[in-house]
């Protein structure tokens, strides 16, 4: 089996069945890079404000290619492969910074910020010796282009001229939440990244899987700041691929749906003595305290309280996965806001009380799955289907990223 | 102004309590970690992108030592992170600078993480960025910004470094 044939018998039982191999076979990573990387998704690149003025440029990656984000003299925002047109060197080799063309170090070829071939070193030979034959067309070696959009904040890039226009491929309710969480202008706060040893859909079908959230993450319920029984619920889009799930505080709620199943959660001894790290203010105003949001293949935009960030999830093998965190400020926030955001960002993150399991949980699944690639994962909370739900004890968008997978993938 | 022995007397000072700190995480004595702050301390793990860019983000972020009381609090009560141990090796602090009894120092550190399956691993190299001050009962950390090499964390940060 080679990439481009990879095929798949999934298991009859459909959406709430997950065959391991999935996540282990190497044939269906490499054609992951094919159909979805490459195929019809937007892949978030970078945020509009790294890119602040002419020239700049940020380095990225879509899948496992290589990707060059710049803004050029006429302010408009591009991307391309970062890989030069003559023998395929990586271009960029910081990870950020401001220039006015881009030069290959290995033949010196340059490049404009637009990613058309400008000049080839040599070109007419020297001493009118060698020298590159007349039939050479600059214009048929620029680099190779994505298509970008640019969405509250967020610059994503396709390499697929079929993908829809940005609003349409999240559809309404999606794009909705993002705009409720980004405004703008945005300032970046940080960022970092958290090297995963696991596949990237494990982590990507984390963040979606809102059952999980209050039973592997304790801080919450040790410290009796939140519920799983509050309101909140999990929206899924048509696809199936992007989701939102968020709840709303509700202050007055006991722990008793915990005690009463006796799950270790329920622990009323422990208290914060600095309670002001959740010192939080509703500034969006419509009381959701919590809104995770995924758009397939690979972003999180996350609103914990006044903790705000994405997330970018990028393949880097079959069992490696880097996730790339961008803490996120804007500009008209005070200092007491940004104190605010940074205190709150304690909640995620690498060693965040409310995701620092989300780091290690995908590689106790790659782990134990390890050897049996012939077993399957259940996935029956909630139902078989995949559509929105006011509760969050469910898996449904779980089974709509897998809806969306199998869709693209051909399984 | 400062005596020759005045002089010995602080880089002992600052030696010694970096390599208690270092000790008292690395032999899993956490409880009393905070104890090394005063009580409105600031502790950040940053790293040096961030740090020189002026990126205010902490991987951790406390500005009290009650928050890194509940830091260690929340680690030993809610969260879940297999078992892990770290081993520091930390060079000789340095004075950068010492005004009207605070000491302004910095030590270079290595970070090793040892897993439960034996698996041993430079999990952080970086450099402490300290300001240091007298107490009555010896000196403790009034400012302690960990500035990490690598902005990359592998898995997860749960033991404060
Ligand atoms: S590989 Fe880039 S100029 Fe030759
Ligand atoms: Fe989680």
């Amino acid at each position: 089996m080679t990439a481009n044939d990879a095929t798949f018998k999934w298991p009859d039982e459909g959406l709430t069945r997950i065959p391991y191999s999935v996540y282990q076979d190497a044939d269906v990573y490499a054609a992951e890079q094919a159909r979805i990387y490459r195929g019809p998704v937007w892949n978030f690149l970078c945020l509009t404000c790294e890119l602040p003025n002419p020239g700049d440029y940020r380095v990225t990656q879509v899948g496992e290619t290589p990707v060059i984000v710049t803004r050029d003299n006429d302010h408009g925002l591009n991307a391309f492969v970062n890989r030069c047109a003559h023998r395929g060197a990586l271009l960029c080799l910081d990870q950020c910074g401001n220039t006015d063309a881009i030069t290959c170090v290995y033949h010196a070829w340059r490049y404009t910020l637009k990613g058309e071939l400008a000049s080839v070193s040599f070109h007419r030979g020297v001493n009118r010796k060698g020298g590159m034959p007349n039939s050479f067309d600059k214009s048929k070696h620029g680099l190779e282009t994505l298509r970008v959009t640019e969405f509250c904040g967020l610059i994503f890039g396709t390499f697929d001229p079929e993908t829809p226009d940005i609003e349409d491929y999240l559809g309404p309710e999606i794009a909705t939440r993002i705009k409720r969480v980004l405004k703008r202008p945005q300032t970046l706060l940080g960022e970092n990244t958290q090297i995963l040893d696991n596949n990237w859909k494990l982590y990507f079908e984390n963040v979606k899987d809102s059952y999980h959230a209050s039973l592997l993450h304790l801080f919450f319920t040790t410290f009796r700041i939140n519920r799983l029984g509050q309101k909140g619920g999990v929206v899924v889009d048509e696809s199936g691929g992007h989701h939102a799930s968020y709840s709303i505080m509700d202050k007055n709620l006991d722990n008793s749906s915990y005690t009463d199943q006796n799950i270790r959660s329920a622990d009323d001894g422990v208290q914060l003595t600095d309670p002001s790290m959740l010192d939080s203010v509703d500034e969006i105003g419509d009381g959701v305290t919590l809104q995770i949001l995924t758009v397939f293949p690979g972003l999180v935009v996350q609103q914990i309280q006044n903790a705000i960030a994405v997330r970018q999830v990028v393949p880097t093998g079959v069992e490696k996965t880097l996730l790339n965190w961008r803490y996120i400020g804007f500009a008209d926030d005070d200092a007491d806001m940004t104190e605010r955001r940074l205190k709150q960002a304690n909640l995620v993150g690498p060693a965040g009380y409310v995701s620092l399991e989300d780091g290690a949980v995908g590689g106790f699944v790659q782990r134990g799955i390890a050897g049996s690639s012939d077993a399957v994962g259940v996935v029956e909370m909630g139902g078989d289907g995949f559509e929105s739900q006011d509760f969050r004890a469910t898996e449904t968008s779980v089974r709509g990223m897998w809806r969306r997978y199998r869709d693209l993938m051909g399984f | 102004m400062s005596s020759a022995h005045d002089l010995l007397e602080q880089r002992l000072t600052a030696n010694e309590l970096q390599a208690n700190y270092a000790a008292c995480i690395d032999e899993d004595r956490l409880e009393q970690w905070p104890d090394f702050f005063v009580d409105d301390c600031t502790y950040r793990i940053t790293h040096v992108r961030d740090f020189q860019a002026g990126r205010p983000m902490g991987v951790i972020y406390a500005t009290s030592k009650a928050m890194l009381r509940d830091r260690i609090t929340s680690l030993r009560q809610a969260n879940i992170y297999e078992k892990q141990r770290y081993r520091h090796v930390v060079s000789p602090t340095r004075i950068i600078s010492q005004e009207s009894g605070t000491l302004k120092t910095t030590t270079s550190f290595l970070l090793i993480r040892i897993m439960e399956t034996g698996d041993t691993t430079i999990f952080m190299s970086g450099v402490y960025h300290d300001v240091l001050i007298p107490q009555d009962d010896g000196w403790a950390f009034k400012e302690k910004i960990v500035v990490a090499d690598s902005a990359a964390i592998n898995t997860l940060l749960a033991i404060p470094v």
